[in-house]
């Protein structure tokens, strides 16, 4: 039986207990909404960019613990690096928590903080759940004026 | 096959449906999502077999033996659904897909021919969102305008709001027979009355009401009645759409196809009469057999019976969650059926949801397709436990437990 403690570790309920980087960022350049029309969670992510790099992101949610958690460690891994880092990150994990077969230690240790959010490979139905800030985040940087849903 | 008399022995219906013996991770099934869809007793599953082996061909076509067959258990079903709500004709009764269907219909057929710009169509805030789309699709194109009714804190429908929303421009008044996210059961024969004094129509949403507690179209005088198969121990696909008679021939058809037609010719198309005017094309035939077969379990058992029983396993989730200072009860009218809405503080859920999950206890968490009512208590999502008459105190411990391990995890 898969353990619910690999899921809800206990770096994930600080971060969904005490979001970094949360509330709205002003001035920013980017931002997006993202909802997941299946539970309603919502989301929205402001990025301010200058000369390439994420100077500063902040980020309202009403979700659950997962997305939450995703979303403020995704603040920490991103900011202040660059945009082409960010994809490369988001790339990286959506992979892995995506992917059916096996994954590496390699890939896991490559994750950084976000290896925490790999539980949810085992709980299908919240992998949306965890990708969801990540697609806003991609979709404030693309600039994409409809909002972005996870299905 | 249950006993009909005697004490309600909830061991021996819940022996009828075989999946309730299954378990899940280990842990014994507690089925508590009965308002998303219900169990099957094996007397539906026996019967939709019973049809693929025995009486199948398609229906109301062939001359063989096994057209005939068919025909006749489905139109046998149809009088079964007749008697299930007490129409006065079969024929009011249209096999749909399921009550979404139904409401799209009657919305799209009876709606496009008859709301006008400036017309009203009056809905309630705890619509499911397949009692909003559809008016929304139509007034968009008809020019009506849509009014919603507001709730009290407690769930209930603002009966004084609706009288006065109700006007002379009111020309369909849509409203849940009981609230798929609250469980408050609405007095709809008020809602009935109100809208004859200005002479509009009425549809009711029987989804949440039809398999807990006896329903009588005739009674209640409601002009449209919609409810689904799955959620009453029937097959999924399959439902039915109740119109009065006058208003159900007067309404131009719905969909075209086989089946509702009298004759063809590229000239003129004449159409068939009810109610296979509504069914173009080839029908659920298995599916309306095995709803059949659904109607006959509930109606052995009665509703009466069903309805006390229910309530008690309400009553009691209603006490054992009040009783627990983390959560918060979400609908709360003196008046419900089946269905325990609540949150824990804290805790969204979906976190909830996957806990209960994996000790084997299988809730509802989200907006249930009804997200106006998530606004108006301003929550995004909520738990929801929605019982059948197969569920009993014991799971409702099984709940209680289990959300007693979403305190440890979440550390409260």
């Amino acid at each position: 039986m898969i353990d619910l403690r690999s899921l809800y570790q206990d770096v994930i309920l600080d971060h969904s207990r005490n979001p970094r980087n949360s509330g709205p960022l002003e001035p920013h350049s980017h931002s997006a909404n993202g909802n997941n029309p299946l539970c309603g969670d919502r989301i929205r992510v402001y990025v301010r960019l200058a000369n390439g790099t994420i100077d500063n992101i902040g980020f309202e949610a009403k979700g659950c613990a997962i997305s939450v958690a995703s979303a403020s460690m995704m603040t920490e891994l991103i900011k202040g690096g660059g945009v082409e880092e960010a994809r490369a990150i988001f790339a990286r994990f959506h992979d892995v928590v995506t992917r059916k077969g096996d994954i590496s230690e390699a890939e896991i240790e490559a994750l950084d903080k976000l290896a925490t959010l790999i539980g949810v490979r085992e709980f299908p139905m919240r992998i949306k759940c965890a990708t969801l800030p990540w697609h806003t985040m991609a979709a404030a940087l693309d600039g994409v004026a409809d909002d972005v849903t996870t299905e | 096959m249950t006993a009909v008399n005697g004490a309600y022995d909830v061991d021996a219906i819940r022996r009828d449906f075989p999946i309730l013996g299954e378990s899940v991770y280990g842990k014994t099934l507690v089925y508590l999502d009965n308002g998303a869809s219900a169990q099957k007793p094996r007397a539906v599953i026996d019967s939709v077999a019973h049809v693929y082996e025995a009486e199948y061909a398609n229906v109301h076509r062939g001359v063989h033996y096994m057209s005939q067959k068919a025909t006749d258990a489905m139109e046998a079903a149809r009088e079964k659904a007749r008697a299930l709500i007490n129409a006065e004709h079969a024929h009011e009764a249209i096999f749909v897909r399921g009550a979404t269907e139904g409401i799209n219909l009657v919305a799209s057929s009876w709606g496009r021919a008859n709301l006008a710009p400036g017309d009203e169509i009056v809905l309630s805030v705890m619509e499911h969102h397949s009692n909003i789309v559809p008016w929304q699709i139509v007034a968009e194109q008809t020019g009506a305008a849509i009014r919603v009714a507001p709730i009290s804190d407690e769930g209930v429908l603002d009966m004084d709001a609706l009288e006065a929303l109700i006007g002379p421009r009111t020309r369909m008044v849509a409203i849940t027979h009981v609230s798929n996210a609250l469980g408050t059961v609405v007095p709809v024969d008020e809602v009935v009355r109100l809208a004859r004094r200005v002479g509009a129509l009425v549809l009711l949403d029987g989804c949440q009401a039809v398999p807990h507690m006896a329903v009588d179209v005739r009674a209640l005088d409601a002009d449209f009645y919609v409810f689904s198969g799955h959620k009453l121990y029937g097959p999924s696909g399959i439902g039915v759409l109740y119109g009065k008679e006058a208003l159900l021939k007067a309404m131009p058809p719905y969909q075209g196809g086989g089946e509702m037609i009298e004759s063809v010719t590229f000239e003129k198309t004449t159409y068939a009469a009810l109610p296979f005017r509504f069914e173009a094309g080839t029908p659920h035939i298995a599916g309306a057999i095995g709803l059949g077969a659904a109607i006959d379990y509930v109606t052995g058992i009665g509703f009466e019976r069903i309805a006390a029983h229910e309530h008690d396993v309400l009553d009691y989730a209603t006490e054992r969650l009040g009783a627990l200072n983390s959560v918060r009860l979400i609908g709360t009218a003196p008046d419900k059926a089946a269905i325990v809405s609540f949150n824990l503080e804290d805790v969204h859920p979906h976190d909830v949801g996957t806990i209960l999950d994996r000790e084997g206890v299988a809730v509802r968490t989200g907006h249930h397709c009804a997200q106006p009512v998530m606004d108006r208590f301003d929550v995004a999502a909520t738990v929801r436990a929605s019982f059948g008459l197969y569920n009993t105190r014991r799971e409702v411990d099984a709940l209680v437990d289990a959300l007693g391990r979403v305190q440890e995890i979440f550390g409260r």
